[in-house]
């Protein structure tokens, strides 16, 4: 490293910390919503991935239509594409459960099977719908450029953008699931479905509910996704075990965990990448996330719950 | 003898299937497949000694190893070392600037055989690591895991990490494995080529072979003291540990049994298509497995190898006529499977044939050691299993 002076390093270290933290702000938005259906309802979401791809799909078309018919709002579509995207994800996310995984509860190997079938029917539907080639909506000027704190440190707003993006919706998801009735009723239903029944919680809306939030939550890192990457119909594929590893090593149920998980992966992910080549630094962060885990595999920060 | 009908062949009915499948696969298909499509079939073969260490090790283990691709994948790039190593002489490569090395590793400025490579010069050596390494490797995964009561969702999570770690080493090592095209242009084994019409028909009922000793050593399996203990933990792990047993070892012992069999496979695969690529070893390729085992029925040793034929076959006709249509197919397919037959063809065939009047007679008899050894049941464990 004799190369660079300490100025230099500091600035790269800077430089690949915020990148860093625009992986962190999209791994984060999409373990937040596995979090809430593997961690909350014990579902394993292989489709995750392809409910991004469909938020970040959404985002592309009304930036497109927007184009088109309306050019004048094209500095403001993009607010509008976040919420489309939740709702598209969201309003799939509910059918599937209702036609697919509510079948499955009692078996959670076998939702991993159907959804993963699932993955690949909407992956072949984005390819014969938007084609098999990448595509990127076309982004406000104000999402462009970068921040220069100082000379040699340049700071993209896209990835600024991101990270506030997750900060609100991570904070929404806090509200929602710890401080309202509806999440009291969710986690009810999480720690005894019979009881939870008992009490009057209608627990198939629940786990509708639920299922379809975290699809939504999806649909919004896939708009978020857009932002710094352009999206193919296996874009989502290539997330889903990074989300997968993030959820499981927070700890499946703990929201705090899963942030601090997110972060911990993706700063050593793209921090490593400066310094060895991009995938032995995936093949160092997944086999040291592996190690930990069979050491503690109920993850970083778990609930203790007596079984 | 009696011993041998019994628990290798699974009495009458374990018999007739087994017969059934080594007329399908010795005689019937050899006849009527030309050359190339019988190697096809070869290959799918190899895929079925995947899927039947899917029955033991899911089936009946009740354990879900999305990583079956890693074993297969150990499996067929020892014999691809071997086989390139081979293929590598000083003459063939004296055009390379270090001859007598692999091609690829001349490529991208390798100047000596990495340490790794050296043992694979001996045949001997590298048969012992295709059985081995797997189980090595099986092992402490297995040892870390089962020992800390992982077990369910979580085990096919991390399963599935370690084959897409594996696979990614392979391709970025491009020095040291060949990359993302693998082990390629592979001539010879022991002098002899393995390219001409003979060596392939040869390879294809070597593999046979050893596909249906595979199934009558799970039958052996299952029909054991092992067997019985295999069910009664997928069912109620917990009252198997209270009576005594240690339930980890004996899941880290069915998932090494079930790692050499999935290797045993790959090493055929790459003697048969003469090349081995991380294509094999990846997330996709597992949970292909996955689904030919649950298509074949996931309790039945037999039904998978059906189920392999069937969904490979398929994908080839699809893949030639529709290539749009596989993926709808496939998605499909593994959503029908889990949802309305969960036990596979195996499960169609068990409910409907005693009520086809001329099955009728070959299967009296039978019912009793059937509903002994394949009862409809899929796991139901509770979700929170994984992090006790």
């Amino acid at each position: 490293m004799g190369e660079y002076s300490v100025q230099e390093l500091t600035s790269i270290l800077a430089m690949q910390g915020f990148a860093g933290i625009s992986l962190f702000s999209v791994l984060l938005l999409m373990a937040l919503g596995l979090a809430i259906i593997f961690g909350q309802m014990g579902v394993i979401n292989m489709a995750h991935g392809e409910f991004m791809a469909m938020g970040a799909y959404t985002t592309y078309l009304l930036s497109v239509m927007t184009q088109t018919y309306f050019p004048e709002f094209m500095n403001y579509y993009f607010l509008l594409a976040i919420v489309a995207s939740f709702l598209v994800a969201g309003l799939f996310g509910y059918l599937t459960e209702f036609v697919l995984i509510r079948h499955l509860y009692k078996r959670p190997l076998d939702t991993l099977l159907a959804t993963w079938g699932l993955s690949l029917i909407m992956q072949q539907s984005f390819r014969s719908i938007f084609g098999a080639r990448e595509v990127s909506p076309t982004l406000p000027d104000w999402l462009m450029g970068s921040w220069m704190p100082t000379d040699t440190i340049f700071i993209p707003i896209n990835g600024m953008f991101v990270l506030a993006l997750t900060a609100v919706v991570t904070i929404g998801v806090y509200i929602l699931m710890f401080r309202s009735t509806w999440g009291l009723n969710v986690r009810a239903t999480t720690q005894n479905r019979v009881m939870s029944g008992a009490v009057g919680i209608n627990t198939k809306q629940v786990d509708r509910l639920t299922f379809a939030l975290g699809c939504g939550i999806a649909g919004i890192a896939g708009a978020a996704f857009t932002t710094i990457a352009s999206t193919g119909p296996t874009s989502g594929s290539l997330y889903i075990v990074d989300t997968f590893m993030v959820v499981v090593f927070g700890g499946a149920a703990s929201l705090f965990g899963t942030i601090a998980s997110a972060f911990t992966i993706a700063q050593a992910q793209s921090i490593l990448e400066f310094f060895i080549s991009g995938s032995m630094a995936k093949v160092f962060t997944l086999l040291a996330l592996v190690i930990i885990l069979m050491m503690r595999p109920e993850g970083l920060f778990s609930i203790k719950v007596r079984k | 003898m009696n011993f041998v009908y019994e628990r290798f062949l699974g009495g009458k009915s374990g018999a007739l299937a087994i017969g059934i499948l080594a007329l399908l696969i010795l005689v019937i298909l050899p006849l009527a497949l030309d050359l190339f499509r019988l190697n096809l079939v070869g290959k799918y073969l190899t895929y079925a000694f995947a899927a039947v260490s899917l029955v033991l090790l899911w089936g009946y283990g009740g354990i879900l190893s999305l990583g079956q691709g890693i074993f297969f994948g150990l499996g067929g790039y020892a014999m691809a070392m071997f086989l390139k190593l081979e293929a590598s002489d000083p003459e063939s490569t004296s055009i390379q600037t270090t001859p007598g090395i692999p091609d690829f590793m001349d490529w991208n400025q390798l100047y000596e055989l990495p340490w790794f490579w050296v043992p694979f010069e001996s045949f001997t050596f590298t048969l012992i690591a295709i059985l081995v390494v797997p189980a090595v490797f099986a092992f402490i995964i297995g040892y870390s895991m089962f020992k800390r009561r992982v077990g369910g969702v979580y085990f096919a999570i991390i399963t599935q990490v370690i084959a897409v770690i594996l696979t990614v080493l392979i391709v970025g090592q491009q020095g040291y494995t060949g990359g993302i095209n693998g082990i390629t242009d592979l001539r010879t084994l022991n002098g002899w080529d393995i390219r001409t019409d003979e060596a392939k028909y040869l390879l294809y009922f070597l593999n046979a072979i050893l596909l249906l000793g595979v199934i009558m050593l799970g039958k052996f399996i299952l029909t054991s003291k092992f067997g019985q203990l295999l069910l009664a933990m997928k069912d109620k792990e917990d009252r198997v540990r209270f009576s005594g047993y240690d339930v980890s070892n004996f899941k880290i012992f069915i998932f090494c049994i079930s790692a050499v069999i999935a290797a045993i496979g790959g090493a055929m695969f790459t003697l048969q298509v003469g090349f081995m690529s991380p294509s094999f070893v990846g997330i996709v390729p597992s949970i292909e497995m996955v689904i030919f085992a649950a298509v074949g029925g996931r309790m039945s040793l037999i039904g998978v190898v059906y189920g392999t034929l069937l969904v490979n076959y398929g994908k080839t006709a699809f893949s030639e006529t529709f290539p749009e249509l596989w993926l709808f197919l496939m998605g499909g397919l593994f959503i029908a499977v889990v949802m309305f037959f969960p036990n596979g063809l195996a499960g169609i065939w068990n409910k409907y044939a005693p009520k086809v009047p001329f099955l009728r007679p070959l299967l009296a008899g039978s019912k009793k050691a059937e509903s002994k050894t394949e009862p409809a049941k899929i796991e139901s464990e509770p979700t929170t299993e994984g992090a006790k």
